[in-house]
C-alpha cells in the first residue's frame, strides 16, 4: 500500500518537474530576450535596412532580416507543403504497398535527423557547381528540402490515425480513393495537417546552418529571386557576436522578433486548425 | 437464379483460412441473418459481398461471388459500381468528419447524381425542386425519414455528425447507405453499440426495409435473428454449418448449431 502511494506520488511528482522545466525554459527564454533585446526594439529597428555603419552601432534596422526570413521561410513552407501532403498521402495503404512504405518512412525519418548544416553545404556544393549564388531561391530551395522530411513525417503520422472504418464508410458508398482521401482523410486530419506545417515553419525560420551558403546575407531587402537576402537567425548570430554593446542589444532584439513571429504563427494555426476541426470525429 | 449467388468462396488472411469453400444462394428481398461465435468468419463473409476485403493486407479470396450473374471478385469488375449496389453498415457507425446533412449528401454527390436523378430516385415530382441544391435538401429529408432521424436532427441538419449520439450515429449511417440507393444492404452487427431503445429503432428499420431491399445481417445475438430473419446461415470456424428458412433454429441437425441456439458456445 504504502510503496503504491509513493509510486503514485513520485510520478505525479515527475510530470510535474518537466511541467515546470517546459514552461519554465519558454518564460526563461521570453524572460532574457525580452530583458536584453526590448529595450533596442522601435519601430526604426523594425521597419528599416541597415544604414552606413550599422554593424558598429550606426542607425537602421533589421527589416532586411526580418522580410528576407519571412520570404525564406514562407517560400520553403509553401513548396515544401505542395511536395509533403501529396508524398504523406501516397503512403496510406490504397496507394503503397506496406513495404514502399515503410521503406519511404523510414528514408524520411533518416532525413528529418540530418542535421541542417549538411543540407547546407549539400546545397552550396550543387548551386556551385551549376553557377548560382547565394540567393533567395537558392535558400528557399534548401529549406524546401530541410522541411520535406519532417512535414512529410508528421503528416503521415496524422493520416495513419484516420479510422480504417471510416474509409471503409466512403469505400462503401462507392467513393474512389482520391474521393476518400479529400473528403475523408483530408478533413479528419486537417488539425494535424496544418500543425505538420508549422512545426516545418517554425523549423525552417529558425535555421541558420543551412541558408548561411545558400542564401547569403544582405542589408538590402531583396527584390528579385536572384538577390542574396538577410535572415534572421544569421542576423542574431552576426550582432551577438559583435563587441559592440548597441549591436549586441540588436541582436537581442532580433532573437526576441524571432520568437514573436513563431509563436504567432503558431497560434495563429492553431486558431485557423481549430475552426477547421468542427467536423472532426474524435 | 438468386441475384446474390456464392460459389466456392475461400477467403485467407495470409495462411489463416477465414471462410472454407462456401456455396450459397442468398434469397431475395428478405433479411439473411449470418450467425455464429466470435472469429467465426461473419464479418469476412460480409466483407467479400461487396469487396471491402480489397482494403486488408494479405488478404486472398479464391471463387465466385455472383450479384446479378457477375462475379464481384473478378479484377475487372466494376467496383464502384458494386459498392453502389451494396450497401455497408458498420459495426460501429462511423460519421464522415462533415455535417449531419453533408453525410447524407455524400454518396448522391459523389456519384454525380443530378437534380432528375434525386427527384426520381425519391419519387418526387419533377417540379419538386428548381435546382439540384434543393432536390438534394429533399433528398436529405427523405432518407432522415426512412432512417427515422428527421425529427430529432431536422433544426441542426448544419451540425456535424460527431454530436450525434451512438444510436442516432446509426441511423445517420442508414440513412447515409440508403441515399445511394443500393439494392442490397450489408450490416454487420449494427445494433451491437446501441442501446436497447435504439436497437429496437434499428430493427424496425429493418423490417420496414425489406420490402425494397436484400438484407444480409450480422448479429451475435440470437433473440434478434429470431426477431428479424427469414433465412438463417450459421458459421462455425469459417464453416457454414448450417442454412435455411429461419425456422430451422428450432430444430437444429448439427450438433454444433445446436450447442450454439442451446447457449452452450456464443
Ligand atoms: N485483417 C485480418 N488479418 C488477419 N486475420 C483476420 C483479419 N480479420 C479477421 N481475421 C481472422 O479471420 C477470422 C474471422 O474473422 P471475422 O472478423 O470474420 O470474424 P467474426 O465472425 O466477424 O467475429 P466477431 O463476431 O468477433 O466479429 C478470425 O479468426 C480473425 O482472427
Ligand atoms: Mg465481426
Amino acid at each position: 500500500m504504502l510503496y503504491r502511494r509513493i509510486q503514485e506520488w513520485f510520478f505525479r511528482a515527475l510530470m510535474g518537474l518537466s511541467l515546470v522545466i517546459v514552461l519554465g525554459s519558454l518564460v526563461a527564454m521570453l524572460g532574457v530576450l525580452a530583458w536584453r533585446g526590448i529595450g533596442a526594439i522601435s519601430l526604426e529597428v523594425l521597419f528599416q535596412t541597415p544604414k552606413g555603419g550599422y554593424y558598429l552601432g550606426g542607425g537602421g534596422g533589421i527589416a532586411n532580416a526580418i522580410v528576407g526570413s519571412l520570404y525564406l521561410a514562407l517560400g520553403g513552407t509553401v513548396l515544401a507543403t505542395v511536395l509533403s501532403l501529396p508524398l504523406a498521402l501516397a503512403l496510406q495503404r490504397e496507394y503503397a504497398s506496406p513495404r514502399l512504405a515503410r521503406l519511404t518512412r523510414l528514408t524520411l525519418d533518416v532525413l528529418a535527423g540530418t542535421p541542417s548544416i549538411v543540407y547546407g553545404v549539400l546545397a552550396f556544393v550543387i548551386m556551385v557547381r551549376i553557377g548560382m549564388g547565394a540567393s533567395l531561391i537558392g535558400g528557399i530551395l534548401t529549406l524546401t528540402v530541410l522541411m520535406l522530411p519532417i512535414m512529410t513525417c508528421a503528416m503521415a503520422e496524422v493520416i495513419a490515425l484516420v479510422p480504417r472504418e471510416m474509409k471503409e464508410t466512403a469505400y462503401g458508398l462507392g467513393a474512389t480513393r482520391w474521393e476518400s482521401t479529400l473528403a475523408v482523410v483530408v478533413r479528419q486530419s486537417l488539425p494535424g495537417l496544418i500543425t505538420a506545417v508549422l512545426l516545418a515553419f517554425g523549423r525552417g525560420i529558425g535555421d541558420a546552418a543551412s541558408v548561411l551558403f545558400t542564401a547569403g546575407f544582405s542589408d538590402r531587402i531583396p527584390t528579385s529571386l536572384a538577390d542574396p537576402t538577410a535572415s534572421l537567425p544569421l542576423a542574431v548570430f552576426f550582432q551577438i557576436g559583435s563587441p559592440v554593446k548597441e549591436v549586441q542589444e540588436r541582436g537581442y532584439a532580433s532573437a526576441l522578433v524571432l520568437l514573436v513571429l513563431v509563436l504567432l504563427v503558431s497560434v495563429v494555426s492553431r486558431l485557423i486548425g481549430r475552426r477547421f476541426s468542427r467536423h472532426v470525429i474524435r | 437464379m438468386s441475384r446474390i449467388a456464392i460459389r466456392n468462396l475461400t477467403v485467407r488472411y495470409g495462411k489463416h483460412d477465414a471462410l472454407r469453400n462456401m456455396n450459397l444462394d442468398i434469397p431475395d428481398g428478405k433479411i439473411t441473418v449470418i450467425l455464429g461465435p466470435s472469429g467465426c468468419g461473419k464479418s469476412t463473409l460480409l466483407r467479400s459481398l461487396n469487396r471491402l476485403t480489397d482494403l486488408y493486407d494479405e488478404v486472398s479470396v479464391e471463387g465466385q461471388v455472383l450479384i446479378d450473374g457477375e462475379n464481384i471478385h473478378d479484377p475487372r469488375a466494376d467496383l464502384l459500381a458494386l459498392r453502389k449496389k451494396v450497401g455497408f453498415l458498420p459495426q460501429r457507425p462511423f460519421p464522415l468528419p462533415m455535417s449531419i446533412a453533408d453525410n447524407v449528401r455524400f454518396g448522391p454527390r459523389i456519384h454525380r447524381m443530378t437534380r432528375e436523378d434525386i427527384l426520381r430516385q425519391i419519387g418526387a415530382p419533377a417540379d419538386a425542386a428548381a435546382s439540384r441544391h434543393a432536390a438534394m435538401d429533399l433528398l436529405v429529408e427523405h432518407y432522415l425519414k426512412q432512417a427515422g432521424l428527421w425529427e430529432e436532427v431536422r433544426d441542426r441538419l448544419h451540425a456535424p455528425g460527431a454530436n450525434l449520439s451512438i444510436g442516432q450515429q446509426q441511423r445517420l449511417a442508414l440513412a447515409r447507405a440508403l441515399a445511394v440507393e443500393p439494392e442490397v444492404i450489408l450490416a454487420d452487427e449494427p445494433t451491437s453499440a446501441l442501446d436497447p431503445i435504439s436497437a429496437q429503432l434499428i430493427e424496425k428499420r429493418f423490417q420496414a426495409l425489406k420490402e425494397k431491399y436484400t438484407i444480409i445481417l450480422v448479429t451475435h445475438v440470437l433473440r434478434q435473428a429470431r426477431r428479424l430473419a427469414d433465412y438463417v446461415i450459421f458459421l462455425y470456424m469459417g464453416e457454414m454449418v448450417e442454412h435455411g428458412p429461419a425456422s430451422f433454429l428450432n430444430s437444429p441437425r448439427d450438433p454444433r448449431t445446436r450447442a450454439y441456439v442451446g447457449g452452450e458456445i456464443s
